[in-house]
């Protein structure tokens, strides 16, 4: 069962979340797998010792415009709906402009002269670690100065899910276009952690509503429930969406957080909690599938 | 002058520290590019809202009945976004990026681009000056795109209204979005919190912000929440020649303003997190 755990607002406690539930799933003797999804920012390795074991470099496809074969026809040119080949036929001038460059391989096939050859560039990894339990964590990563994060994503979590785990926790990226969406398709269950804010609550059904557009089942957890107003409670209870649990507010979680540690480990509320919220996301996950 | 809050992870308190930069500037045009979730209008609700649609990009579409099931778009698309359903072929719009490559190789015309237009562009006043944002469809790709329309929007207004500062509550990440607010702005707010995680994205950040520009700042939220790492932060900026503006202590008065629909310079204009983001703005915009 692949689980993302995913918030339209930064911040509301997905990689909190994600860590500490993945601790509990392990605790609890299930078999799990923990991946950060999160390719801009990942951070959820932050809160355990670990080691490499390896990495995969993840690429996409780069013209190389061969100056000598071409003849500045400007069809490759034409064939970019990114404006990526910067072409001035009365300067005989043409290249690549590698940042608006989506490698969709338009221009190679465009081109009837060979001018083209086909070639690669990195734009970031997929990296395996394991800890002292030999228990493995995938973390994707996109280079720094790169912008294309989906095809991390989803070579992230082809990986991840390849491996022979009951439960993938994907801590997803923030936000609800692309990235996020690239997560949920590739899930069984969505939990969204909220923020009982009116920011949150925007953020919130935006979620919702890309959620429902891909007809995938979720429940929220409400993060740092006392901080904030009623009004995301009023929200779920009117669109019948179910409240898997509340952690509340507590400057000693925040205190753990902030340290790379665990509150799961420190904190026996907390513990029993989060042992409650594994079993709930078990019990919808399956009723569903 | 044009100045962006950004921060990497999110939640650190962009969106509040950079409406409190509203308030105390008074006139302003106030810019939200995190078009997936933007949250700078509840704070500033406009009056006499101008809706634009905005036309993220292209989707392809297969028409069945010229279809002859060559194989070739499923060949030629590096996205994989054609899949073979029940013996036919069909595009995933989630994984299609609108290259057009499919459509115009396509031997029988089978295939059309269609606009996606469900994303919008939002115009209006508010009382501090004029606010623009907009809201990406949900799932669209191309916020870069949709950023720098947001944006040069944002300039065209600033002549025309004779409003010379822009102040852009930047979206979270470094990847597409955060290089299309951070490119041509003329300073940058960087708001980390004293977390493990808020410093390694800190330094994320940063790493790809002076590949831009020099005049880059920080603003360390909640500085008191872990004193050790607060300090690591102030470690990190000295090596690297970066200014931190200020240190805003952990208020719950803050979360308090957002409830009440006001900036904390609003809600408590003499509150000590105030007097400091005062004295930020100052340095930002005496400078």
């Amino acid at each position: 069962m692949n689980i993302a755990i995913a918030s339209g607002k930064g911040g509301t406690g997905k990689t909190f979340v994600s860590t500490n539930l993945f601790k509990t799933f392990q605790s609890l003797g299930h078999s799990t797998l923990l991946v950060d999804c999160d390719v801009e920012c990942p951070n959820s390795l932050l809160f355990f010792n670990l080691k490499k074991l390896s990495e995969t470099k993840v690429e996409e496809y780069r013209p190389i415009i061969d100056k000598d074969k071409c003849v500045y026809c400007g069809l490759c040119h034409e064939y970019c709906e990114y404006k990526a080949i910067f072409y001035v036929p009365e300067l005989k001038q043409i290249m690549l402009l590698d940042n608006l460059c989506h490698g969709c391989k338009a221009c190679s096939v465009a081109c009837e002269y060979g001018a083209i050859e086909d070639s690669s560039t990195e734009i970031g990894s997929v990296s395996f670690f394991a800890d002292a339990n030999k228990h493995v964590f995938v973390e994707g990563r996109l280079k720094e100065g790169k912008i294309a994060s989906i095809p991390i994503i989803k070579e992230t979590i082809k990986e991840a899910v390849s491996l022979p785990y009951d439960y993938v926790i994907l801590d997803s990226s923030p936000g609800t276009s692309c990235p996020f969406i690239q997560t949920a398709v590739r899930s069984d269950y969505i939990v969204l952690v909220a923020e009982p804010t009116p920011f949150g609550l925007s953020d919130l059904k935006q979620s919702v509503e890309t959620l429902d557009s891909i007809n995938k089942d979720y429940g929220v957890i409400i993060n740092r429930s006392g901080l904030g107003d009623i009004e995301v409670y009023n929200y779920l209870q009117e669109n019948n969406i179910p409240i898997i649990a509340e952690i509340p507010f507590s400057k000693e979680i925040a205190r753990y957080y902030s340290e790379g540690k665990l509150a799961v480990s420190h904190i026996e509320e907390t513990k029993k909690l989060f042992e409650k919220i594994c079993k709930k996301i078990i019990k919808n996950g399956t009723s569903i599938s | 002058m044009e100045l962006a809050f950004l921060s990497g992870k999110g939640g650190t308190g962009k969106s509040s520290i950079c409406s409190a930069f509203i308030s105390v500037a008074k006139n302003v045009i106030a810019v939200d590019c995190d078009v997936d979730a933007a949250n700078l209008y509840l704070i500033f609700p406009p009056k006499n809202t101008i809706e634009t649609k905005y036309i993220s990009g292209k989707n392809a579409i297969i028409h069945q009945d010229k279809c002859i099931e060559c194989g070739l778009c499923k060949e030629l698309c590096q996205f994989d976004a054609i899949n073979i359903v029940e013996g036919k072929f069909e595009i995933d719009a989630v994984s299609c990026d609108g290259c057009a490559l499919c459509y115009r190789k396509c031997p029988t015309k089978a295939i059309e681009m269609v606009d996606s237009d469900d994303s919008k562009l939002y115009f209006g006043d508010f009382r501090n000056g004029s606010i623009i944002y907009g809201r990406l469809s949900p799932g669209e790709e191309n916020s870069g795109k949709f950023i720098s329309v947001v944006r040069s929007l944002a300039r065209e207004k600033s002549k025309e209204l004779g409003i010379e500062n822009i102040i852009i509550d930047g979206p979270p990440g470094i990847g597409c979005p955060f290089m299309s607010t951070i490119t041509g702005v003329d300073k940058v707010v960087v708001v980390t919190e004293p977390s493990m995680s808020g410093l390694v994205d800190l330094k994320r950040t940063i790493d790809v912000a002076q590949s831009f520009m020099e005049e880059i700042y920080v603003i360390i939220n909640k500085y008191d929440l872990n004193p050790e790492v607060t300090n690591q932060i102030k470690e990190y900026c000295l090596e690297n020649n970066i200014e931190i503006i200020a240190f805003l202590p952990f208020d719950k008065e803050v979360v308090d303003a957002m409830i009440n629909g006001q900036t904390i310079i609003e809600y408590n204009s003499e509150s000590d997190i105030s007097n400091r983001i005062r004295e930020a703005y100052q340095i930002i915009f005496k400078s």
